[in-house]
């Protein structure tokens, strides 16, 4: 008898479309899909969110017991436009099917999503996280705080209307032997690179890049 | 060989000098201020403080291979057994509080050696919201190892680099009173310590 592989089945076809076709029957109003990247992807309403994870947890079949990761996305300047503005994700593993499946929900600003703590406690930290870089609200989790920001944290960093430079750095105030706050003082600005040149990158005041790094062959005679 | 008092003229005859002036004298002649430096620079205690990559090379550097011990150099667990502190890695600015409150805890003389990009100037994150632009605006720092990681050989040399700044140091007097200024903690309004031509601005 020669040994089964079962590295790639969660990659398999027909593994895919019996995933998909459970979820079409059970949630008939989840939009399913299988991306071209052979990902089983759902995409629910908020109202339906709780109940759709629910059923994949304990649905026989595939049985998605493990919560890998809940993520945010910010669809802020999106082409093209997304009515609301934030999506989260879910991405479950059923280690008894080996399959994979994607729950996606998109949510408006300002508006709250179903905790899943009770279903999977591995959401705690998954939801804070969320949480703290998008600021997306989750109903019901036993302790929303910001979990990787710094200490009283203004802004949702991974909102793509946060400057990336944030507002405030840090530095040691000797008066007040502490390490205090200012506003974000930059001296040089954030270099785009490009493949072609290092210096091209530059933009603004590039003429002390440009004028002293050009290769004078005369120089080097 | 002749017999010297003169320190220079000691450390230039090197060991034969040293074993002859013992065997004629019975003593040495040098300052007690070498003596200390010497002493300072031999046993240098370096803190266990890895914030990211930079610290696997630091392990390097104290493993067989390179072996610290060899120059007195052996890491300790608590900031108050220390008398250097390497930042091996990215300081943000919720640890920047922390690292501060352990560079106080350490014993006078103490010395801190920065290594690689991010500990330096903030390297990849310089313009990150949540990464200090360098670990100089939190604490004076001696040594800079560049490197992204530095090697564990270039943090040898850094320490190496730290021995002998140790030696030249003054130690008595006014001149011999460390400062504790962070070199690039300067308050807003101040003028900074480098000049807008160095960093391309007009």
């Amino acid at each position: 008898m020669t040994a089964q592989l079962h590295i790639d089945t969660h990659l398999k076809t027909s593994e895919l479309e019996r995933c998909a076709e459970l979820c079409r029957i059970a949630l008939p109003r989840a939009e399913v899909a299988i991306t071209p990247q052979r990902e089983v992807q759902l995409t629910v309403a908020v109202t339906e969110l709780y109940a759709a994870l629910a059923w994949l947890k304990d649905a026989e079949g595939l049985k998605f017991s493990q919560l890998m990761d809940v993520c945010g996305v910010d669809y802020l300047a999106f082409n093209p436009a997304q009515p609301q503005r934030f999506a989260v994700a879910y991405h479950l593993l059923s280690p008894t099917q080996n399959l994979r499946v994607r729950v996606k929900c998109f949510v408006a600003e300002g508006e709250s999503v179903p905790s899943v703590v009770a279903l999977w406690p591995a959401a705690n930290w998954f939801e804070r996280e969320t949480y703290d870089m998008y600021g997306i609200v989750f109903a019901g989790h036993p302790d929303l705080r910001r979990i990787l920001t710094d200490y009283d944290f203004i802004g949702h960093p991974l909102r793509k209307d946060f400057p990336l430079n944030g507002h405030v750095e840090v530095y040691y105030d000797a008066a007040q032997g502490r390490v205090a706050y200012k506003p974000v003082d930059l001296p040089q600005e954030l270099r785009n690179f490009d493949s072609v040149s290092s210096w091209k990158g530059l933009t603004g005041n590039t003429h002390l890049a440009e004028t002293d790094n050009v290769f004078v062959r005369e120089e080097f005679k | 060989m002749t017999l010297t008092t003169d320190p220079q003229a000691l450390i230039a005859q090197g060991m034969d000098g040293v074993n002859t002036q013992l065997r004629e004298n019975g003593f040495l002649l040098t300052t007690v201020e070498d003596v200390v430096n010497w002493a300072r620079a031999g046993s240098l205690w370096p803190m266990t403080f890895g914030l990211a990559c930079c610290a696997v090379e630091m392990m390097h550097s104290a493993a067989a291979r390179y072996d610290l011990d060899r120059f007195g150099t052996m890491f300790r667990p608590s900031p108050r057994q220390s008398d250097l502190m390497i930042i091996a890695g990215t300081l943000t600015n919720k640890m920047a509080p922390a690292l501060r409150r352990l560079y106080e805890q350490m014993p006078e003389p103490r010395y801190v050696l920065s290594m690689g990009s991010c500990a330096n100037g903030g390297g990849y994150y310089h313009h990150s919201y949540a990464v200090v632009r360098g670990a100089d605006r939190i604490v004076p720092v001696d040594i800079y190892v560049p490197g992204c990681p530095p090697t564990a050989e270039a943090l040898v040399y850094g320490i190496l680099q730290l021995q002998r700044k140790i030696k030249r140091e003054p130690v008595f007097g006014e001149a011999g009173r460390r400062t504790e200024q962070p070199q690039y903690a300067y308050a807003e309004g101040e003028v900074r310590p480098y000049s807008a031509l160095e960093m391309h601005i007009d």
